[in-house]
Order: structure tokens, then sequence, then C-alpha cells
């Protein structure tokens, strides 16, 4: 059984019909990636997923138990935590708080601290800023807060969001080790980039979106030698 | 060089600075004259000061429901002034049978502890319920529409209680312990303002810790930054606004008991002008922010009660003491052109980006 299963979801803005019916799996310890251009839907799955928008069809199985009913702060629970798109941390809280509130859907205050000091192993610049507002991190740093803030639930599934967006090509290598890194340590990641190269590079399979479809799904491997997603994605000839 | 500085002031500009210039013209004329006069003692203006900062602490309290809500949902919560009437207004009540049974001087902490819940525990369950009722089902709606429901609540309120309690006064009994007054260092201080500043700064210096120290405090923060990331870290976003909501409540019920412990007379009406103070001093200090909160009520309960003697009776006006709320006001709506964003403030642009 895959740990994740997406059953033809479609959701709908309004009228607009963005996802029409995206069927996806992500196996346990698996680095999948969700690749397309812009408006091809892919934030719209992570948003679906993670229960911040309702489907009008489909469903979302996480290891066999269907989500999509539950609300998206029940999600964190069941063990789905989510990267969002722009990084989104807590501008005024420090850089402990934002990890706290990373932690919110874990009773044990011994199992808080114990993440903590594992995120701290994993972003050691995060732990030299812990007492300072998050809002005066740069963004690399912000991005490992907030990688590190969605590690803080234990989650059995990593959703991330355009990890690279807006980013120096230096710290795109560094965030790209960590979700490398992050992975071998056990966590499964579902991750949707426009840096194509970078994340098929990470990446075990990947899924190719184009205006709320799959319109491929590969290994990575043979992803980076078709030539359509070369054409259209990797900006070769 | 001219030309630039021309065009950019304009007459409004010049308007507003020479208004503002003469105030503070006339205030520290009036200053200066009124303590060469020397009609009042150092006693009296230490007594000002006091009576001040009872009524800024009270104002403190209130304005924390209105900085918290303003915090988590952007929106200025018009019914807060019926939240702080509803409790005191109950509580008085209380306080008459706990006077019937004979129990209001005997026990006279017991009481007070009493007291203190009913007015806390009735100010947040109607917090909740406005919030539930006139607040939560109108999220996503124009802004324009919860300010509506929001004077349809206050005037609910204010109407439902008037029915329910009677349109009259209600005489707030006076507790033997805090008849009278102490000296301290030489300056004698009524025990009921001393009770209401302690008690506004130990209660402040609580619910403060509450929203920066505990997990419920950091999921509102969290929250005010960023609904649909506080949902994703597994914060209930809906139960912690009524939350907020409760709190607040809870500081305007206690705010409610210290107000009468200065001014025993509960009545329906009776929250309107502390509300609207408690709103102002909330935006003097820099709405959104606690300590803003605080600092802006003490500057306002200040210039309300030392404000018409020093700035006016020098200039012979007879009945200055009136004049407090047009002194009161027109400072702050100078202190507001000149830093729009209150004393504490940060600029709005800046916490946008």
């Amino acid at each position: 059984m895959p740990l994740l299963e997406v059953e033809n979801l479609h959701t709908y803005y309004g009228n607009i019909h963005a996802l029409k019916g995206i069927s996806l799996t992500v196996e346990k310890g698996e680095i999948v990636t969700l690749i397309g251009g812009n408006g091809a839907g892919k934030t719209t799955t992570l948003r679906t997923i993670c229960g911040l928008l309702k489907p009008r069809e489909g469903r979302v199985k996480l290891e066999g138990e269907d989500l999509t009913q539950y609300k998206a702060h029940d999600i964190v629970y069941k063990g789905i935590a989510m990267v969002p798109e722009g990084r989104g941390v807590f501008a005024r809280l420090t850089v402990m708080e934002n990890l706290e509130m990373g932690a919110f859907s874990l009773k044990s205050k011994d199992q808080v601290n114990k993440n903590i000091e594992r995120i701290f192993g994993l972003f050691p610049r995060l732990k030299d800023r812990r007492s300072q507002v998050a809002g005066t991190l740069s963004g690399g740093e912000q991005q490992m807060l907030a990688t590190g803030r969605a590690l803080m639930a234990n989650p059995s599934i990593l959703l991330m969001d355009e990890p690279s967006m807006g980013l120096a090509p230096v710290l795109v290598e560094v965030i790209f080790d960590t979700i490398e890194q992050v992975n071998k340590e056990g966590v499964t990641i579902l991750l949707v980039e426009q840096n194509a190269l970078m994340a098929l590079g990470v990446a075990h399979r990947g899924y190719v979106l184009q205006t709320g479809e799959i319109i491929l799904s590969d290994s990575a491997d043979k992803l980076q030698k078709n030539s359509t997603v070369q054409k259209a994605y990797l900006g070769m000839e | 060089m001219l030309r630039t500085w021309r065009q950019r002031i304009t007459i409004t500009d010049i308007v507003v600075w020479t208004i503002g210039f003469a105030i503070a013209v006339m205030v520290v004329y009036g200053s200066a004259k009124t303590l060469a006069l020397g009609k009042y003692t150092t006693e009296t203006w230490i007594d000002l000061s006091i009576t001040g900062l009872a009524l800024g602490g009270v104002y403190a309290l209130i304005a924390l429901g209105y900085t918290l809500v303003y915090g988590i949902l952007r929106m200025i919560n018009f019914a807060h002034s019926e939240v702080f009437m509803s409790g005191p207004f109950t509580a008085a009540f209380a306080a008459e049978a706990l006077v019937k049974q004979g129990l209001w001087n005997t026990y006279p902490v017991l009481s007070l502890l009493i007291v203190l819940t009913v007015s806390a525990g009735v100010s947040a369950i109607i917090a909740i319920l406005v919030e539930r009722i006139a607040y939560r089902p109108l999220r996503h709606a124009p802004r324009l529409v919860p300010l509506i429901t929001a004077i349809g609540a206050s005037f609910f309120l204010q109407y439902t209680f008037r029915g329910l309690y009677g349109s009259g006064l209600k005489g707030y009994p006076e507790m033997e312990i805090f008849k009278g007054f102490w000296i301290i260092a030489g300056i004698r201080v009524f025990k009921t303002q001393a009770a209401a500043i302690i008690g506004a700064v130990v209660l402040m210096l609580i619910l403060y810790a509450i929203v920066q120290k505990t997990k419920m405090g950091k999921a509102m923060r969290s929250v005010s930054e960023d609904k649909e990331v506080a949902a994703l870290m597994g914060i209930d976003v809906d139960r912690t606004i009524a939350t907020t909501f409760a709190l607040g409540g809870v500081a305007a019920g206690l705010a409610g008991i210290l107000y009468l412990l200065l001014f025993p007379v509960a009545h329906f009406y009776m929250g309107f002008f502390p509300g609207l103070k408690a709103f102002t001093a909330a935006v003097l200090g820099g709405i959104g922010n606690v300590p803003g909160a605080f600092l802006g009520a003490m500057v306002l309960g200040l210039l309300e009660s030392v404000g018409p003697s020093l700035f006016l009776d020098g200039l012979g006006i007879p009945a200055a003491y009136q004049m407090k709320d047009a002194i009161a006001f027109t400072i702050l709506v100078f202190i507001l052109i000149f830093r729009p964003s209150g004393i504490l403030g940060e600029r709005l642009t800046q916490a946008k980006a």
C-alpha cells in the first residue's frame, strides 16, 4: 500500500476547474516531485492534500485512511506536514517560537525539545539565531526555518511547495542537500518545484502537470531524458 | 529646492501645523500660568496624577480586548464596550446579594473573588457569543459588514441588559476594606485607587505573560500573523479566535470591577465612555500591541485627570474640569496626526512587507 494515495482529485476555485482528476501515489521513503509550469496546478494539488482546499471530487488517503473530510488543522495530526509556498514563517515570532508552533500537534514536551535539538543539528544556523525574530532572517534561513518547523510535527510525509523560490543558487544547493538528508533520515517527501532540473536531480520519481492534469509520470532519470520534459521544463533543445 | 518644498506643503499642512502650534503654546502657557498662580498644592497634583493612573489602569484592561481582537482579525470589536458593561452590571447584583447575606464585609476577600469571577465570566461569555453569532459567519465578508454587526450587537446588548436589569442606576456597595486611604511616602492615596492601579498592573502583566509565554498565547500570535499557515501547524483557528475574545472579555470583566471601585454605580450605558476611551488608548499606544495599549491608556488617563487643571485653569477658564474629554481627545488627535501608528505601533507598511 502506498503511503500517500491521491485519487482522481477535482478542485475548483469558484467556477475555475483547477485540478481535473489528479491521481498520484507516493511510496514510503520516496522523494516524488511534481513539476510543471505556472498555473499547472502544482500548488493547488498540495493545498488540497493538506486540507486547505476541499476537492469537489476524489480522495486523499494516507496509509489507506481517507483524509478528504478532515480540516487542515486535523490533517497535521494524521502525519502530513507542509512547507508552504513563500515559506510562511511567523515573522514576529522568534525562531524558537516558530519551531514550537511547528510542534503544536505534539503533546509531550520532551518530544518537542528532542525535535528542536534534531532541527538544530540539521540547521546549525537556526541554533545561532534561536531567539531572533523570524522576520529578520535571510531568505535561505527562513526556508530552513519553514522546513524545520514542518519537521517538528514528526510527519510521515512532508509536502514542500517551491522551496527554491527566490533563493540565490548557492542556497538552492543547500536546501536541496537538506531535502536529500531529511529523506535519508526516513521522511517521505512530495516536492513541488519550478526548478525541474534540481527537483529531478534529487527525486526518485516525478509527475508532470499541465493545466490541471498529469501528462507524464515516470522515474526521475527517465523524465530527465524525456524530450518533452527537456524542451518544456529543462530549457534544452 | 525651495520649489519642491513649496509643492510639498499643502494648505492643510499649514493649518494643521498652525493649530498644533497654537495648542502647544496654549498648553505651555496655561501650564506655566497655572503653576505660577500656585492655585494648587503639590498634593493636589499628586492626587490628580493618581486618579489618572487609576483610570488609566481600567482603560488599559479594556483596551487589551480591542488590541487583541484587532491583532487577530484586523477588526475593531465595537461591541467590546458592552462586553465590558455586561460583567460589572451583573456583578453589581451579585454584590447586592452578598450584602443581603451579610457576607460582603465579613468575608471581603471571598466576596471580592465571587464578584470578580461573576464579572469576568459574564463578560467572557458575552464576548464569545458576540464572536460566534455576529462575527464568525461574516469572516470572509467585506470589512464594513462586521462593523455593522458590531454596532448592532452593541445596541442589542445595551437594550437587552436594560430590559433585564432595568434602566435605573444600580449602586455598587462599598467594601469596608476599601474605605479611607493609605499614606504612602507622605502621599495620601485612596485605597480604591491604589487597588485599581495595583490590580490593573498585576492583571496586565499576567495577561501579557499569557499572550507571550503560553502555548495558547503563541498560537494566538501565529493566527494573527497568518491564519492559513497556523492551520497547517495544527492550530484550530476558529477556536483560537474564540479564545482571544474570551481573554479580552475576562480582562474587560475584571476591569469592570476596578471601575466600580472608582465609580460605584452600574447601569446599562456604563460601557460607552470607558469603551470609547479604551479604544482610543489602544489606538494611541499602537493598536495590536499589548504594551502599547497599557502605555496609551496611562497617557490618556493622565491627560484626562491632570490636563484640565494644568492647561486651562491658568487661562481663567471657569469650569476647566468639564473640558477633560475635549482636552484628552484634542491632544490625542494631534499625537495621531504626527504619529499615525501610535506611540509603540509599528508602521503598517513595514509590517506588511
